[in-house]
């Protein structure tokens, strides 16, 4: 079995203007290798502007990298066509951060879930698909009656999120990028999400890519660990010895500054240096 | 580890007020909106009526008694040349509602597809027909209306090449703003979502973005109405109109020319004059209520 | 510099000595009437606050939290409605200004620091025309010098360098900016600051950055502050006490040991099992359940529907507040016994 992911020295610079001397690097010479029979969880973290988003954006197909490549399943993402391209679509999927932004608000919420499953042919019938729908819902802890046939501006937070999830469950992707998933949504969610998101790993051998800048929730949920700062891999490992033992500055300040919900282990053991001089994200 | 149970409450569903309810309360919230359906619904009764029980030959002069005043059997009263002017106003105001809708569809339809070609495909596509939009918008429209329109042949000028001379220098307007709102829509994550389902880009433009545009092109096309039925008023009344026809703008022209408050027939111009400012007026509302409900930001709370 | 010695200072300094509260809210009720029916977004919140102590207000989404704050500031627009109670600031009732007076009150009694204040900056003026915005509006009479020194002293006291004062907002990184709110907040010197998701949008480090900023400046003017959010672990490492809000009401109030060593109401101990902490890698304890909508509460006590706990009594009566021997306050008939 061959490699289900491999990025190749990907470099992204975003130009400004045509005359350029105001280069941006998002991402430099990044690499990383997943096996297609390993299935893992791995947590890219960093701060805004750290390139993390950019990863995702590459990883997805929706920007080109400015050198390197991207192989998935050994063929180049940004030439493939057709019955190949429909594949990688098909098993590359994403949950993105913002629960109210993903739904077009002209259409009801089954929107979301109705058309993967009518482009990729995921069901045999309308009886069918109605069912698979209904499993995906209850199996994020959704009652379908409830949230079915409503609009999304009458669904909770906690809910749409929710239903993201469901849609990747219904499409059982090889790859699942989820970017931030549960930032934005209530902490007595968190726990519902993440849960759903390691399920998915364990039961149907889905590779995740955990996007995020939130420590605490990259430790429970991972196995392996990148830290991007600014575009560059500080440091990667597997996230017990990374978190417990941090290498580099950056991540020891960033361990530090996690908020553990722990009375006994306070923050604030390395001093943030002033970051004034930094440029704006 | 827990399983995850759903276990919500029995609750009875939040009764959601009639639909008629809720449309009878954002009317009261937008009565421009409101006034300017009620009048529009009016005059398009009026026309509808009319041209079921008036004899439209009687539009055209020399078909009843001259100048006489309002009375039982002409309720507008008749002109100069013998016109019947309540024939006159409800043929008048269908064939201003044929030029409006023809000319306002057309620069609207221009406008969308334009638009959306411009903003979906980008590069140089985009560049040329924003470039292009943007050279032909200073030009002076009246100006070129009256050029074009008087150096056409006497003979030539009918409804519909009114119509064309309304639209050959409306329809930028509505491709830019159309433009403008698709490249905000296009970077909207549901569209990226879509993408990640499978959907074409033909597809995502008719099924997912052109649904959520539909306010701001029924405001575009109200917009162009509204301009198309003032040009050919104003086209009209310089006499630049097809002559023969109860233009409502023919009939101000022609009552002009004749003299009509010197010599006591006033009754000939007001009624078009009435009509006009009714139909403009509506237009004007129903846009600006249109407005309030594509633009959330402009939408009134209660 | 003679901000130190102004009486409002003394005057909390003493109440602070004395131990009575700066902070007293009573029995507040807030309604919203809207198309689909009434909602009891606030129900009889009642609760206190000692200058120079900080309170985490948590809550999920639509319980009540922003609300709250809202409806002390006086700020609630139709179709909401404040229907009662008091809130009283360092002797004031808020609730018994007029206009004016409320006018008057907001900033410089009562400081409020909305969600997404860094986003609500004004891009196309400097910070510091803004800041100097601030502080005419309520002290119309201050000279230049006077309000000069008053902008320089709260750069300083949120560690943001006096070039800020010349800088436009989008020059400044997220943190920098929410320093800046934070500032202007302080402008004049209020006893109470509410924080409303001060660092939601920022990273770790810049939150830690922001959070160690508050600590610093409640130090400096003896404010009581009261910080809403939903980030428990932000919660144990910066607040005195926290408070925990459901679906409009006020479940428990402890200090921040006791919440997150022996939590008291059935949900505050399932939001805290539910937190990952670094021992429990690998375990989700969610909430099963939804919470209810406001337009539907259930009878009695609002979280009976997904309460090991519940029973019969709970599920027909509204529980009361209890004040329990260490002072926490607990809405749950579990504890009707001990008060």
């Amino acid at each position: 079995m061959g490699n289900l992911l491999e990025i190749r020295n990907v470099t992204k610079v975003y130009q400004r203007g045509l005359l350029s001397s105001h280069a941006k690097i998002a991402l430099k010479e990044f690499s990383l290798t997943l096996k297609e029979d390993e299935p893992s969880i791995m947590t890219v973290a960093g701060e805004s502007g750290s390139g993390k988003t950019t990863l995702a954006m590459l990883l997805l197909g929706f920007i080109t990298p400015t050198t390197g490549e991207i192989l998935y399943r050994g063929q180049n993402i940004t030439s493939l066509r057709g019955p190949d391209r429909l594949a990688y679509r098909r098993e590359v999927q994403a949950v993105f951060q913002d629960p109210f932004a993903v739904f077009n608000p002209f259409y009801t919420v089954d929107h979301l879930l109705t058309v993967p499953i009518k482009q990729f042919k995921l069901a045999k019938s309308g009886r069918d698909a109605r069912n698979k729908m209904d499993e995906a819902l209850t199996a994020v802890g959704l009652r379908p009656e409830d949230v079915l046939g409503r609009f999304p501006h009458q669904l909770s937070g906690g809910q749409r999120q929710r239903i993201n999830v469901a849609r990747a469950l219904l499409l059982k992707p090889r790859l699942l990028i989820a970017d931030e998933p549960v930032s934005m949504v209530d902490a007595s969610l968190r726990a519902n999400i993440l849960e759903s998101l390691k399920n998915l790993h364990r039961d149907h051998g889905v590779t995740i890519i955990y996007i995020t800048h939130d420590l605490t929730t990259a430790y429970h949920v991972a196995d392996t660990i990148t830290v991007l700062y600014r575009g560059d891999v500080v440091e990667k490992g597997d996230v017990e010895s990374v978190i417990r033992n941090p290498q580099h500055s950056y991540t020891q300040l960033l361990v530090d500054s996690i908020p553990w919900p722990n009375l006994d282990q306070k923050w604030g053991q390395h001093s943030i240096r002033s970051r004034e001089t930094e440029p704006t994200a | 580890m827990t399983t995850i149970v759903a276990t919500s409450a029995p609750e009875a569903a939040v009764q959601q007020p009639g639909k008629l309810t809720l449309l009878l309360r954002y009317f009261n919230r937008n009565r421009g909106l409101a006034v300017g359906l009620i009048i529009l619904i009016a005059l398009v009764l009026f026309t509808v009526i009319g041209l079921m029980t008036v004899n439209p030959k009687h539009a055209y002069p020399l078909s009843v008694a001259t100048k006489q005043p309002p009375s039982l059997k002409y309720p507008f009263g008749t002109d100069f040349f013998g016109r019947n002017l309540t024939a006159a106003m409800v043929v008048g105001m269908w064939q201003t509602a044929v030029i409006g809708v023809i000319a306002g569809g057309l620069g609207t339809l221009i406008g969308v597809v334009l638009g959306f070609t411009s903003a979906y495909f980008g590069g140089w596509v985009d560049s040329t027909i924003r470039t292009v939009c943007q050279i032909l918008t200073p030009i002076p429209v009246l100006l070129i209306q009256v050029v074009v329109a008087g150096s056409l042949d006497k003979r030539d000028v009918t409804i519909i090449t009114m119509a064309l001379i309304v639209v050959m220098l409306a329809w930028m307007g509505p491709t830019l703003v159309i433009r403008a709102q698709v490249l905000t829509m296009k970077e909207r994550q549901f569209v990226a979502v879509a993408k990640l389902s499978g959907v074409g880009d033909m597809s995502i433009i008719f099924k997912e973005i052109l649904p959520n545009l539909l306010p701001f092109i029924a405001a575009a096309f109200v917009g162009q109405v509204f301009s198309a039925v003032f040009a050919s008023f104003y086209l009209a009344v310089l006499g630049l109109g097809p002559l023969r026809e109860p233009l409502l703008g023919n009939i101000i022209w022609a009552a002009q020319l004749q003299g009509a408050f010197f010599n006591g027939w006033w009754w000939w111009p007001i009624a078009p004059s009435v009509a006009m400012i009714l139909i403009l007026g509506s237009l004007a509302l129903i846009n600006m209520g249109l407005d309030e409900l594509a633009n959330p930001r402009v939408r009134r709370t209660e | 510099m003679n901000l130190a010695t102004t009486e409002a200072a003394a005057g909390r300094r003493q109440s602070a000595a004395t131990g009575s509260p700066v902070l007293r809210v009573e029995d507040l009720v807030v309604t919203y009437y809207t198309d689909l029916g009434r909602a009891r977004a606030l129900d009889n919140v009642s609760f206190t606050l000692e200058a120079g102590t900080k309170m985490g207000m948590v809550g999920e989404s639509g319980s009540g939290k922003s609300t709250l704050a809202l409806a002390m500031m006086r700020m609630i627009k139709p179709p909401g409605r404040i229907e009662g109670g008091h809130v009283w600031v360092g002797g004031t009732d808020l609730q018994s200004l007029d206009e004016e007076g409320m006018r008057k009150a907001r900033l410089s009694k009562i400081a409020y620091i909305p969600q997404g204040a860094m986003n609500s900056l004004n891009p196309v003026m400097k910070i510091g025309a803004q800041m100097v915005d601030a502080i005419k509006s309520h002290l119309p009479g201050e000279s230049r010098k006077a309000i000069d020194e008053r902008c320089m002293w709260a750069l300083k006291s949120v560690d943001l360098d006096p070039s800020v004062f010349q800088m436009f907002p989008h020059e400044l990184s997220g943190g920098m900016k929410q320093r800046v709110c934070i500032a202007i907040g302080i402008l004049l010197r209020p006893e109470v600051i509410i924080a409303d998701e001060p660092t939601s949008a920022l990273d770790v480090v810049t939150q830690r950055q922001v959070m160690e900023t508050i600590d610093k400046v409640q130090d400096d003017i003896n404010a009581a502050v009261i910080l809403i959010g939903h980030d428990m672990g932000l919660m144990a490492q910066t607040m005195d006490r926290v408070a925990v809000m459901y679906a409009g009401r006020l479940v428990e109030v402890a200090t921040v040991r006791e919440m997150f060593t022996n939590p008291k109401h059935p949900y505050s101990q399932a939001l805290i099992s539910s937190l990952p902490t670094l021992d429990n890698k690998g375990e989700f304890k969610g909430i099963p359940g939804l919470a209810p909508s406001l337009l539907r509460l259930p009878s009695g006590c609002a979280f009976h529907p997904r309460c090991p706990h519940a029973s019969d009594r709970s599920r027909k009566e509204k529980p009361k507040v209890n004040m329990l021997p260490g002072g926490q306050l607990v809405a749950c008939h579990l504890y009707d016994q001990e008060s």
